[in-house]
């Protein structure tokens, strides 16, 4: 139908959702607002900022990951990057006691953890591509990610026995840090991170028909004359940093990325990534600033912004995954 | 010209291509024949940089395929592997579109728009252009990679099983447009097939593998024999002469 097609084509969905995003961060900034304007549009603004943010990091780094290693349930997050997050969280309660923790420098504590991330990541796929990736890189592909899983199911099962073992007051200040959470984002954190993404976005951006070339297979990539290993490397890279960024931003988002990948892939009737990462990007914040509101508005802030996303979330999913095998 | 010196490939101990030396001239169609796990699929990936060798050297008119730029040779020798998964949302011309790539990166010019409109021509994909590829059949799909590879528009095109879920028509439309890319164009198509007439009737040439090795080769009228297909498969079969062409029955 040619009039449905020209409906969903990609501009329009675009324009759509921006204008949707728009939307909800105007009705952010401003519902509910009482006292001076300047106060709440600052303090809200840098909230919003942080979601952009990370709904940026979270949507490409899951859409690029699912790309190279064509498979469209995977996440980053596969690979243990939430668990090595939680796991730093509770050692650093458990080893140094709550309260130094939560003196800390902020810029120090978020350093650390970013700097943990990468450089876990780096050494898994160094190691892989260069002691064990011996070979056929594609099976190597496979058992990096089996391997990441291993490590995450690793790094949940030591941050549990910390749990069970720790003071109970101490435990309380852990679980507060492992559910995302906009409303205490550094304003200073928050620009160094947005200039890495930054960084790693404008690296990225020379690649992005060939990301659409890598989406056809390991295989048809080589036959096209892309540099298949390098490529996929550099590209691990950059997702390990975005996620690494947002997660120590804000916590883990581990089912929002499938999330926002998915509902991309949905609505865009392209193959081309210059259109799929910024309608991912766009759902992402929508998504983001939209369950940041109903969590305001509707539940008073009695309620954590990923039981939201990931309740809502979860239904589109399912209805998603219904509708795909029906057809 | 492809040069195959000595190429050895072994996966943990067990030999999949043993020492298969091979030049094949440049020009012309060549139908690589041998049973399942002859090492035929193998020797093409291997030829093709999709899989690194254990031991030996391929050249592509003097480039050794492990050090050229992958760029490089993408616009000298393309390759078509069996089952190709697509997950991105792709209609038959976009896929087409993409044997551009190695030449504009993916910004398309008018030449590249001449090609891609001749490989839907001459694939008869022009009806099912706007198509995506998940609509379509396991033989159209096939024959929308095909019309990629041959937009790609290099020397050497290496293709595995291409006549893979096709009909009866579609397999002799795409073995003539085979021997036509060869005889007008002066390509050299290197094909892997499982049925030894068609092998027989559209080759300059055939190449039969047996275990990991190079056993027989030579024009279609030297390796169509019962002697040959004996050695090379274990079946007995009759040779009989039709028009012109060698044809082996082997149904028993």
């Amino acid at each position: 139908m040619p009039a449905d097609r020209r409906l969903m084509s990609p501009p329009v969905v675009l324009g759509v959702l921006s204008a949707l995003t728009l939307l909800s961060i105007a009705l952010f900034m401003t519902l509910g607002a009482r006292g001076k304007w300047d106060f709440v549009l600052a303090f809200r603004g840098t909230k919003v900022a942080a979601m952009v943010l990370v709904g940026y990091a979270v949507a490409v780094s899951t859409v690029l990951f699912q790309t190279i290693t064509n498979n469209r349930i995977l996440t980053p997050s596969v690979m243990g990057f939430d668990f090595l997050y939680r796991l730093i969280q509770t050692g650093l309660v458990f080893w140094f006691g709550s309260g130094l923790v939560a003196s800390l420098d902020p810029r120090l504590r978020f350093g650390v953890e970013v700097a943990s991330m990468v450089v876990f990541s780096g050494l898994l796929y160094w190691w892989l591509f260069n002691g064990a990736g011996r070979g056929d890189n594609r099976r190597s592909l496979h058992l990096l990610l089996l391997v990441g899983i291993v490590f995450g199911v690793l790094f949940r099962s030591l941050t549990n026995f910390l749990q069970r073992i720790i003071d109970p007051n101490a435990f309380l200040t852990v679980q507060d840090r492992l559910f995302a959470n906009f409303n205490r984002v550094d304003g200073e954190l928050l620009a160094v991170s947005a200039l890495v993404v930054l960084a790693v976005s404008l690296a990225g951006w020379r690649w992005m028909r060939t990301f659409d070339v890598l989406a056809l297979g390991r295989d048809t990539a080589i036959n096209l004359g892309v540099d298949h290993r390098r490529v996929v490397m550099a590209v691990l890279v950059m997702v390990a940093v975005l996620v690494s960024v947002s997660t120590a931003l804000v916590g883990p988002v581990t089912f929002f990325g499938l999330l926002v990948a998915n509902l991309a892939y949905l609505v865009i009737r392209s193959h081309r990534h210059a259109v799929i990462l910024p309608a991912a990007a766009l759902i992402a914040i929508l998504t983001l600033v939209g369950g940041q509101l109903i969590l305001e508005r509707v539940f008073g802030y009695n309620a954590a912004l990923s039981i939201v996303i990931e309740f809502v979330g979860g239904l589109a999913f399912l209805f998603i995954l219904v509708r795909g095998s029906s057809r | 010209m492809i040069d195959v010196k000595n190429i050895k490939k072994s996966y943990n101990g067990t030999v999949v291509v043993d020492g298969v030396t091979l030049s094949l001239p440049a020009g012309g169609v060549i139908s690589l024949i041998g049973a399942n796990g002859a090492g035929k699929s193998t020797l093409l990936s291997i030829v093709s940089r999709l899989l690194p060798m254990s031991a030996g050297t391929v050249e592509i008119d003097g480039m050794d395929v492990t050090t050229t730029p992958g760029d490089v040779l993408a616009r000298r020798l393309s390759i078509l592997r069996q089952d190709n998964h697509i997950m991105s949302r792709l209609t038959v011309e976009d896929l087409v579109a993409f044997g551009r790539y190695p030449h504009s990166k993916g910004r398309l010019t008018g030449t590249d728009r001449e090609h891609i409109a001749k490989a839907l021509r001459y694939l008869d994909l022009e009806p099912l252009a706007g198509r995506f590829l998940d609509e379509l059949s396991g033989g159209q799909r096939q024959r929308a990679f095909i019309a990629m590879v041959l937009c790609q528009d290099t020397e050497y095109i290496l293709l595995d099983e291409p006549l893979n879920n096709l009909d009866v028509k579609h397999a002799v439309a795409m073995m003539k447009l085979f021997r036509r890319t060869a005889d007008e164009f002066g390509k050299t198509v290197v094909l892997v097939l499982h049925d030894i007439n068609f092998a027989s009737c559209y080759s300059d040439r055939i190449v039969a593998m047996r275990d990991g090795r190079v056993v027989h080769q030579g024009p279609p009228e030297a390796i169509i024999t019962p002697e040959v297909i004996r050695d090379v498969y274990g079946v007995e079969a009759q040779v009989m002469e039709a028009g012109g062409r060698r044809i082996a029955l082997y149904y028993q």
